[in-house]
């Protein structure tokens, strides 16, 4: 800032240009050392429950001698990894809004059948004790991954979607879990920085998931005549983008000459499902198989 | 005139050369494998193998052997194999592809993946379900490996592009192996058509097909 520019501003009237020239310079080459002299005191990263880091003290004081450490207590016992629960069922009834799913000759509607199945699950899996989410409460028609993000958006939790097919023995039911992968395949989908690949979620949960289905078709069998005692693995689409036990359950079917045979099925379904769900926690939060 | 044509050979003979060597575009690719296929001379009336619906046990398949002309090459074997699967059906109960269905194109790429491209109808007409969907795409995967050396898997394709599911359940995502030729067994059950992820292409990478879950009846 020149003299001139001074007498014009009204500002450091007086004050000799050289003066402020010499000032500026000064400022800027003592800048790098007081940056420097910033970026030796210790930085911490913020966590949302950690205060911003404290500038020292203006006078430090002179440290004690150093004392001999004292005896430290003998190492206290490891600290033990957080216990897993189960306390919560994604219950998904298949398609919805203008999806039906499958249809039978006499007007059953895939969506609606299992919407009623999901009604009497959430009845049965509530009194053992679980919460019940539904990934849909009406004839809405939520995506795959919008059913998929609101399973893996939950932490403890299984997920059990519902259909009822076209074809099958009338009256009996299955349960799918995805197969197997090779292990050259399962270390393609190991977790980095505890991220999942979305698009194969389910991977890491596969031998879960088939245990809980193991379960679930013992009770359907017991319940439902025709049924296999053992359940299928098949590449059901919503069960891919589940980070979490899942199965698929098929009741069969659409094809039955009224919606009464179906609707019967509901309070056996729903007690099974729930007796397998409560035997599944047991060993989930045992941690073993 | 001599002296004309021993000046204009050698043109010739560069332009055709030039010709041989021009690649094929894409839309040239695109109409040789949608053609139709062709029945050639050197088709030969076989014993195939092909898997329907078993007529005991409607969740399963069953192997039942037709006379049926097939080629040599893979490609085009593969393609005769599932039209007979469409249209030769013993009985419309024993379908397991809707009967209106076209299989458009047929590829193998060098790595033993096939890619078979399906018409529209493969999702309009399929009963939907899991079990019709993984019965429809096992008797694909059965029919081709019993009589087809060389493809180790599968993509299905509707319309020329990847699909979501098959009928509403199915995951189209990766790729279905595709089983070693076995001797034929009476009835055989849903297997596993577990995909292999689309990304897992190499040889020998393939999930294992994990063994058939007997039905109790």
């Amino acid at each position: 800032m020149n003299s001139q520019v001074a007498r014009d501003s009204g500002i450091l009237v007086g004050v000799p240009g050289k003066s402020i020239l010499f000032f500026w310079v000064w400022m800027i080459a003592a800048a790098p050392t007081f940056s420097s002299a910033q970026a030796q005191s210790p930085q911490v990263p913020a966590t949302p429950a950690q205060a911003p880091p404290q500038t020292p003290g203006p006078t430090p004081q002179p440290t004690p001698p150093a004392q001999p450490p004292a005896s430290a207590p003998p190492d206290t016992e490891p600290v033990a990894p957080p216990k897993k629960t189960l306390a919560l069922v994604i219950l998904d009834p298949g398609h919805g809004g203008a999806d039906t799913g499958a249809r039978g000759l006499s007007g059953i509607k895939e969506s609606e059948v299992v919407l009623s199945y999901a009604r009497l699950m959430r009845i049965s899996l509530e009194s053992q004790g679980l919460r019940v989410i539904l990934t849909r409460q009406a004839n809405d028609g939520p995506t795959f991954d919008d059913r998929s993000k609101l399973a893996n958006a939950q932490r403890g939790a299984v997920f059990i979607t519902l259909h009822v097919s076209s074809t099958g023995q009338p009256g009996t039911v299955r349960v799918y879990s995805l197969a197997q992968m090779a292990p050259s395949q399962g270390g393609a989908v190991a977790a980095r920085a505890g991220l999942l690949p979305w698009d194969r979620a389910q991977y890491r949960f596969i031998d879960q998931s088939k245990r809980l289905a193991e379960l679930i078709q013992i009770q359907m069998a017991q319940r439902f005549r025709g049924s296999s005692e053992t359940p299928f693995e098949a590449p059901v689409r919503q069960l891919r983008t589940v980070g979490a036990p899942a199965v698929a359950i098929e009741i069969s079917s659409v094809s039955l000459p009224s919606r009464a045979s179906l609707d019967q099925m509901g309070p056996a379904l729903a007690d099974g499902v729930a007796r397998a769900v409560a035997a599944f926690r047991t060993i989930y939060e045992s941690g073993g198989r | 005139m001599v002296l004309g044509g021993l000046v204009i050979l050698p043109g010739l003979r560069q332009a055709v050369q030039r010709l041989r060597s021009t690649p094929k575009t894409e839309e040239q690719e695109r109409r040789d494998v949608m053609r139709e296929p062709i029945s050639t001379p050197t088709d030969v009336k076989v014993t195939a193998m092909m898997y329907w619906l078993s007529a005991s046990s409607p969740n399963s398949l069953e192997a039942t052997p037709i006379q049926v002309p097939l080629s040599a090459d893979p490609v085009e074997r593969s393609k005769q194999l599932v039209n007979a699967l469409i249209t030769r059906a013993p009985a419309k109960e024993k379908q397991t592809l809707p009967a209106e269905v076209t299989l458009l194109a047929f590829y193998i790429q060098p790595d033993g993946t096939a890619i078979a491209d399906f018409s529209d109808e493969i999702t309009s007409g399929m009963p939907s379900g899991i079990l019709s969907e993984e019965l429809a795409v096992e008797s694909v995967a059965r029919t081709i490996g019993a009589n087809v050396t060389g493809i180790r898997q599968m993509k299905i394709l509707v319309h020329g592009q990847e699909a979501e599911t098959l009928a509403g359940h199915l995951d189209l995502y990766g790729l279905f192996p595709i089983p070693s030729p076995t001797p034929a067994s009476p009835a055989a059950t849903p297997r596993s058509t577990a995909p292999t992820s689309p990304t897992q292409g190499k040889p020998g990478s393939s999930a294992p097909t994990s063994p058939a879950k007997q039905l109790s009846h």
